[in-house]
């Protein structure tokens, strides 16, 4: 028995009114989907927390049509100081209704309350209130004078930060003058369907946000639409290439934030504590759901074994369960699906020869769970250190020099992010220039912030999110 | 006494600083917009093509970590050297293009202006295309514009020089390494360019020029899995262009597509950067 | 020794403030158990030193501060004593008056609280306290040495003190709101466990920042890897700053979380304070009733 146990102290969850059923959002109304009605559930529990209507190829069609008409009609013309205000009122809506959006989306995803509460729906409100400033300044969003809208904006996102990804995807379009039909993940569209009620608390004119719930179908309906002008898209790199594939030839403008399998560097002068901290943030955040997750260690040789014993002890301590407790780190994986890819893709580390640890926890036996993990023993030639596995699963791989370093973080396909610990600033610069990688947390990790452009290289994807870059993916210069 | 009798100039490709027959020994003639024999020009193939992106790669790593400064240096020397061969260059450009003296010099010297405008962005590219962010909490972050890698461009079929011109100078300038396939039937005046970058001070490989048909070298280069982003601007062919977008998807490179090129425009240079965001706590 | 001991706190890995002031609110967002926050309190009642460190200090009001540390609810017998009485060295003998052996008593020595005194008057000083009764000594280390970077005066200081204690425990306060970073803190913290500390101190109460949560985290990582590095344990002991008990639980949590549990123990954490115990004393109150407490329910001494 632990000398000290922490409470279940559960987020009460009567915040949040769930309806037996949900429409699609569109023209500002919910309707009927034309599709075959599914259901979403809750991860921790296998619990059906509602059904949710699936969108067909005459309702994508109908909500690119009221994104048009809102587009031509009132948000395209309408002055940026007003569209400001309307980003202004949803980023407060957001920011009251923050704890039902917590609940809700902890429900839905599987992520525990600590982080959709203090993470996911505060850069939620934060994203709606950055990009509202930009409305009337986008003569100096880099593009020249009078940069021109895009049209109406397609935007497919994922599952591991529903709203948050929500928020990077229409912020910064409705900012900048476009109109959005958005399509949630299959798995966890509560969030936004939640979200289409605040654009009507906040009295967004219909059709400027439209929501299409359904899964990798109507995803397709939506990004080929012919009416459309951009394609937003954040998911697996096999679906990006796909998406890349359909809009060839025409005229869409495409952005795309795929896949990645992260370097996080450790060098012996790191400060040690914190690296581990690193190391954790970086991997064990989402249960690892993370795009830019730290999934591959690559730690010098010289401190390797502390490193590992400090960080075994560290995730020794990791509490993982119940999501709506506040005291869980480690939540539910997001879907069966999802939990078999895992399992599978950590097997392959077993067969190939890694060694397998994982944390002393207790899995609930409902749900789906999977315990945090490191392999040791891995080499850049094991499927582990190279594909996606896109849950609580770490590579530790060792390195000797800072070139060599460099060599095996660059070795992969993927480029979104990094991360290099070390107290030399000098090598902090130098290993900074030599990433390929969209972003580089130096001494830091899995930081977001409005501000801060966010995006890979090579098969991460193109085009960034977040700051004047990303605005800039909403916007063309006027010739 | 019989007339002099010319030397005649079998062209061949540009590839890591060297000049080699394609690969394939196929060449093919060259004539003037009247009909008239110029050269004969090699016939880039898929190995060629290859051998070009190797080459490419190989140029990557050392000019990019090249100084700006340097890079801007070494690019406004090309200029120098593109102002010095002006005659042969507007006697190409006549002749390939059918225009008169008059506006092939005006064309020649707006290539020579173009050159220097983007040879001059060079140590400038970050501070109007970078930004420091100011974030919610106590972190340094800084994003700065960095190249992409190889690129591949399909120049523009009709402005054999000052076509060309626009589409590669905006690649080189950020660190990129460039794979041309130039114009089909205008090619002269991109050889006698791959003549004068052979001179300079250009690094052998950071720019690799094939003269060839795009229909035929463009998918191989698309499908390259170590091309990180392709300029389609020269390929005319709707459906060409949309069968390499597609093709282009396999390893997701930038694609900029077809078009007009802007003459001296940022936007140019855009399509070929990645944005590097830096993070570091700030703190004693 | 000194060379070795230099190259020895040197490559002590570094401190990032902003990971480390991230973990320690991370931590201090944790939710107790309710039965778990009733052991917890009565932890939290058994490790303070109570602690009184004025010039107006007077045989009477420590006497008064003696007898609420044996029994700091008179209504309840059930609430569990302090852990010690901590004094100036001349009032050690009235408080050893009242609690005989039933509690440590504490004194700061060593010119408390700049230390700035001949290293004989510290001594000196920590004998006095010594044969006046004080069975733990609570010394400040020279600030002054160890920011010129005097790092063998610091230490040749511990051990010379540490002699002169005896076998009273020595608490070694490193005064971390004059060393200022993070490193610092580390490295002192080292250096005081190799002189022979019993117990790194943040503070003497005198100086603001006094204990902070990260600075305290800070330490019990460091006496955490010495242990494992020696295996000597050693305690931690935050003064100054720390009035609520739902601080007081945030401290425990993050000594069961960095340190372990072998430190949730009164011979290896105390909390130097004084207002502290009788927030901690209307919380009991409060879980044992279910009722709010007020100050007049509890003593005020």
């Amino acid at each position: 028995m632990p000398k000290f146990e922490y409470a279940p102290a559960p987020e009460s969850r009567s915040i949040v009114d769930l309806a037996a059923s949900y429409g699609l959002f569109i023209d500002g109304e919910f309707t009927d989907g034309g599709g075959t009605a599914f259901k979403t559930v809750n991860p921790a529990t296998e619990e059906v927390l509602a059904e949710v209507a699936e969108g067909n190829e005459a309702d994508v069609d109908r909500a690119v049509r009221a994104a048009r008409r809102a587009y031509d009609r009132v948000w395209g013309p309408m002055p940026g100081r007003e569209r400001a205000k309307y980003l202004f009122r949803i980023a407060r809506i957001l920011a009251e209704r923050s704890r039902e959006f917590a609940v809700l989306e902890t429900l839905d995803n599987g992520k525990p309350i600590k982080e959709s509460r203090d993470v996911d729906v505060p850069l939620v409100s934060q994203w709606f209130f950055y990009n509202a400033g930009w409305a009337d300044k986008l003569d100096h969003a880099g593009l020249g004078p009078n940069p021109r809208s895009l049209g109406v904006a397609a935007q497919v996102i994922p599952w591991n930060f529903p709203l948050l990804m929500l928020a990077w995807k229409v912020a910064p379009a409705l900012a900048a003058g476009n109109t959005v039909v958005l399509k949630p993940a299959e798995t966890t569209p509560l969030t936004a369907l939640l979200f289409a009620d605040v654009c009507r608390q906040a009295e967004l004119p219909p059709g400027v946000v439209n929501i299409v719930t359904g899964a990798g179908e109507t995803g397709r309906l939506l990004v080929s639409h012919p009416d459309v002008n951009k394609v937003a898209f954040t998911g697996s790199t096999p679906v990006g290439r796909e998406i890349a594939r359909t809009v060839a030839g025409s005229d869409k403008r495409l952005t795309l934030e795929l896949g990645g399998k992260a370097a996080n560097i450790v060098f012996e002068d790191a400060p040690m504590d914190q690296a581990v901290e690193g190391i954790v943030r970086g991997i064990f955040f989402n249960q690892g759901h993370v795009c830019c997750a730290g999934s591959r260690l690559l730690v010098q040789e010289s401190v390797a074994e502390e490193v590992l014993d400090r960080l075994k002890a560290r995730m020794s301590t990791l509490r993982l369960g119940d999501p709506l407790d506040k005291n869980t780190d480690v939540g539910a994986i997001n879907s069966a699906e999802q939990l078999g890819r895992i399992r599978d893709l950590a097997a392959t580390g077993d067969d190939e020869g890694a060694a397998r640890w994982s944390a002393p926890c207790e899995l609930p036996e409902r749900g789906y769970w999977y315990a945090p993990t490191i392999f040791t023993g891995v080499t850049q030639a094991h499927r582990i250190a190279r594909e996606e596995i896109f849950g609580p699963v770490l590579s530790v791989l060792t390195f000797r020099t800072p070139a060599e370093a460099i060599e095996k973080a660059n070795n992969t396909p993927y480029g979104l992010s990094a991360g290099v610990w070390t107290e030399k600033g000098s090598r902090i610069l130098s290993m900074a220039n030599q990433l390929r990688a969209g972003v580089v947390w130096a001494n830091t990790f899995n930081q977001f912030d409005p501000a801060s452009p966010f995006g890979g290289y090579k098969e991460s994807g193109y085009g960034r999110e977040g700051g004047r870059h990303g605005l800039a993916s909403y916007l063309e210069a006027s010739s | 006494m019989s007339e002099r009798v010319d030397v005649r100039k079998t062209y061949k490709l540009f590839i890591g600083g060297a000049f080699p027959r394609s690969e394939s020994g196929r060449t093919y003639e060259v004539a003037s917009s009247r009909g008239k024999f110029l050269a004969n020009a090699s016939k880039a193939s898929r190995k060629d093509a290859r051998d070009a992106v190797g080459a490419a790669r190989k140029a990557f790593g050392g000019w990019s970590k090249r100084t700006p400064y340097n890079r801007g240096q070494i690019l406004y020397r090309v200029a120098e050297v593109l102002e010095g061969r002006r005659d042969q260059l507007v006697a190409e450009v006549r002749a390939a293009e059918g225009v008169t003296e008059r506006r092939a010099t005006a064309i020649v010297d707006a290539a020579v202006d173009t050159w220097v405008w983007y040879a001059g962005w060079a140590d400038k590219l970050s501070q109007v295309a970078g930004n420091a962010n100011q974030v919610n909490g106590p972190f340094f972050n800084l994003t700065s514009p960095e190249p992409t890698g190889v690129v591949a461009i399909a120049a523009p079929q009709q402005s054999s020089l000052l076509g060309l011109v626009e589409v590669l100078a905006p690649v080189l300038l950020s660190g990129n390494t460039a794979v041309v396939v130039s114009s089909y039937e205008r090619p002269l005046p991109a050889i006698t360019l791959s003549e004068i970058l052979s001179t300079s001070d250009v690094p052998g490989g950071v720019v690799n020029i094939l003269t060839g048909d795009i229909a035929e070298v463009g998918p191989w280069l698309a499908s390259h899995l170590d091309v990180n982003a392709l300029d389609l601007t020269g390929v005319d062919d709707a459906d060409v262009a949309r069968d390499l977008e597609a093709e282009a998807s396999v390893n997701l490179k930038r694609v900029l597509r077809p078009g007009t090129p802007t003459a001296q425009a940022l936007t140019r240079i855009t399509p070929f950067l990645e944005y590097k965001t830096v993070w570091h706590p700030i703190g004693v | 020794m000194s060379k070795t001991l230099t190259a020895g706190l040197d490559r002590l890995p570094g401190v990032d403030q902003v990971g480390l002031e991230a973990r320690a609110a991370q931590l201090s967002t944790r939710s107790i158990k309710t039965t778990s926050k009733q052991w917890a309190i009565d932890l939290a009642i058994s490790m303070v030193d109570l602690t009184t460190l004025e010039g107006a200090d007077s045989p009477g009001k420590v006497r008064a501060l003696a007898t609420k540390a044996l029994r700091p609810d008179p209504t309840d017998s059930s609430c569990p004593s302090a852990a010690a009485v901590c004094v100036y060295p001349d009032m050690v003998p009235f408080v050893r008056e009242v609690v005989g052996d039933r509690l440590h008593v504490a004194a700061v020595a060593t010119a408390f609280p700049s230390g700035r005194a001949p290293l004989e008057v510290k001594l000196a000083d920590t004998a006095a306290a010594v044969a006046a009764g004080a069975d733990e000594i609570d010394m400040v280390i020279d600030r002054g040495a160890f920011l010129s970077g005097d790092l063998a005066k610091v230490h040749d200081q511990i051990v010379a003190v540490k002699e002169a204690a005896g076998s009273a425990h020595l608490k070694v306060i490193l005064e971390t709101g004059e060393l200022q970073t993070y490193d610092n803190i580390r490295r002192a913290s080292w250096l005081a466990m190799d002189a022979g500390a019993d117990f790194i101190k943040t503070s003497t109460g005198k100086i603001q920042p006094a204990a902070t949560l990260p600075t305290t985290l800070l330490m019990l990582e460091a006496v955490r890897d010495y242990r494992i590095a020696t295996g000597r344990q050693v305690g931690v002991k935050p003064a100054g700053g720390i009035r609520t008990s739902k601080d007081a639980i945030k401290y425990l949590v993050v000594v069961n979380e960095v340190a372990g549990e072998d430190w949730l123990d009164p011979n290896w954490f105390r909390f130097g304070a004084s207002s502290l115990l009788n927030d901690l004393l209307m919380q009991r109150q409060k879980m044992l009733t279910g009722r709010y407490s007020g100050p007049d329910y509890v003593t005020l001494d």
